[in-house]
């Protein structure tokens, strides 16, 4: 019988947290690419997500992947009222950084730099951790409550609310600054448990 | 049984129709669908597969349990008690012996080693494996360590699951179910602590001015 779990023992891996792109590769053999049923491509909701090992190992179950790809994706792109996309992307890289995602913490650390222009400030969340100075008690409440929130068991409370309010965010606001983070407690499960990341090619060699 | 026609996230939140966060969460329509979507998807499948509804709804106890989210486990344990009420008692008993806080774990990363922390790693004890059953075992020792310390996953756990009888498929299944248990739970439960502590229209002004003030002070000190 072929072994169902695969092993990467020579895998380049990242040394710890970058906003560098980071590769992932999957613990599990993923649908193959052309044998991907029309109800599983339709679940990738983007086409050329069938290229990632990450979303075709997720259409083994496409009725999840459909919906969680449709939370995802309304929670961080739907900029009808609520917070700016920066501290969403920033709430998300928070959250990985607390939960140990170095994968989920790449691509969000470097989303919230895009998005903010600010890739000190992330890259200081990336370094020194989740009480890192960010620069502003906007950003600092949002990682805090990212953070607290990541806890088991629950722990977020009043506190959390309140240093939200404190720096002026409005309820719309503070629900997307806990759907975000919620969300990426959901990713962070995933992307650590089913693979893991690894330095591409391109940057090997590079310090 | 039938599909539960109430939204679940509202109903462990406490919100009701009309409520002011019943209108905030309608701003993002498809991520509150698709929430519910997903709650269908990995409890109520129309085609559960080989992962049995008695076995989702027995992770989604012990998942709630771990988080101390009483109202979640008291609705997971009803859906239980219907499905496979011999189960119940042994998955709660299970669930209090495991509780452990989280999140914590050694990393992979060798820059990180010095941030890698220990807990409680849990794997149910022989009386309690008896009685959930070598597949069911297996499952919930994978549920908590991705509940409490999803940084030390490794292959070898995924070789646990398959060792217990788990399919690739069941195992992408009951990743996803835990794994969405804890966002529906933090989001659920953040929900209800905002709920609980409404704006003051004073002390939201203040804060907004205070704000604005700070943000000036900031521009002038750049």
């Amino acid at each position: 019988m072929t072994d169902t779990v695969t092993e990467y023992p020579d895998l380049a891996r990242p040394e710890a947290f970058t906003q560098r792109g980071l590769g992932w590769v999957p613990w599990l053999s993923p649908v193959a690419e052309d044998e991907l049923t029309d109800a599983q491509r339709d679940a990738l909701i983007e086409p050329a997500r069938a290229k990632m090992p990450y979303f075709r190992l997720l259409a083994r179950d496409s009725e999840a992947l459909r919906a969680r790809t449709l939370t995802d994706l309304d929670i961080f792109y739907n900029v009808d009222g609520g917070i700016g996309r920066a501290e969403r992307e920033l709430a998300a890289a928070a959250t990985s950084r607390r939960n140990g995602c170095v994968f989920c913490a790449s691509v969000h650390a470097a989303s919230a730099t895009r998005e903010s222009g600010r890739e000190e400030d992330v890259q200081r969340l990336l370094d020194e951790g989740v009480d890192a100075d960010l620069g502003d008690e906007t950003w600092n409440a949002v990682v805090a409550a990212s953070v607290s929130l990541a806890d088991t068991p629950l722990a977020f409370g009043e506190a959390d609310i309140a240093r939200l309010r404190t720096v002026g965010l409005d309820d719309a606001e503070i629900v997307d600054v806990i759907g975000g983070a919620a969300f990426f407690n959901w990713a962070n499960r995933l992307m650590l448990s089913l693979g893991e990341p690894e330095v591409p090619s391109r940057q090997q060699g590079r310090s | 049984m039938s599909t539960p026609s109430a939204d679940i996230i509202d109903l462990l939140a406490g919100i009701r129709p009309g409520d002011a966060l019943d209108t905030v969460r309608s701003r993002r329509p498809q991520a509150r669908e698709n929430a519910q979507r997903s709650f269908e998807a990995l409890l109520e499948p129309a085609t559960p597969g080989d992962f049995p509804l008695a076995e989702r709804y027995a992770v989604a106890v012990f998942v709630s349990a771990l988080h101390g989210f009483s109202a979640a486990t008291e609705f997971y344990g009803d859906l239980l008690g219907d499905e496979a009420a011999g189960l119940l008692p042994v998955v709660t008993a299970a669930a209090a012996a495991a509780s452990a806080p989280g999140p914590f774990g050694h990393y992979r990363e060798p820059g990180l080693a010095a941030e890698s922390t220990d807990g409680e790693r849990w794997n149910p004890e022989a009386r309690v494996a008896d009685g959930l059953g070598i597949r069911l075992s297996a499952a919930l020792a994978h549920a908590h360590l991705l509940v409490v310390r999803p940084r030390e996953a490794r292959p070898e756990d995924l070789r646990h699951l398959v060792d217990a009888g788990w399919s690739p498929d069941a195992i992408v299944s009951l990743s996803q179910l835990v794994a969405f248990l804890t966002f529906q739970l933090r989001l659920a439960w953040g929900l209800h602590v905002l709920a609980a502590d409404p704006p003051s229209a004073d002390a939201h002004s203040a804060a907004h001015a205070s704000a604005s003030a700070a943000r000036a002070s900031l521009a002038e000190g750049a």
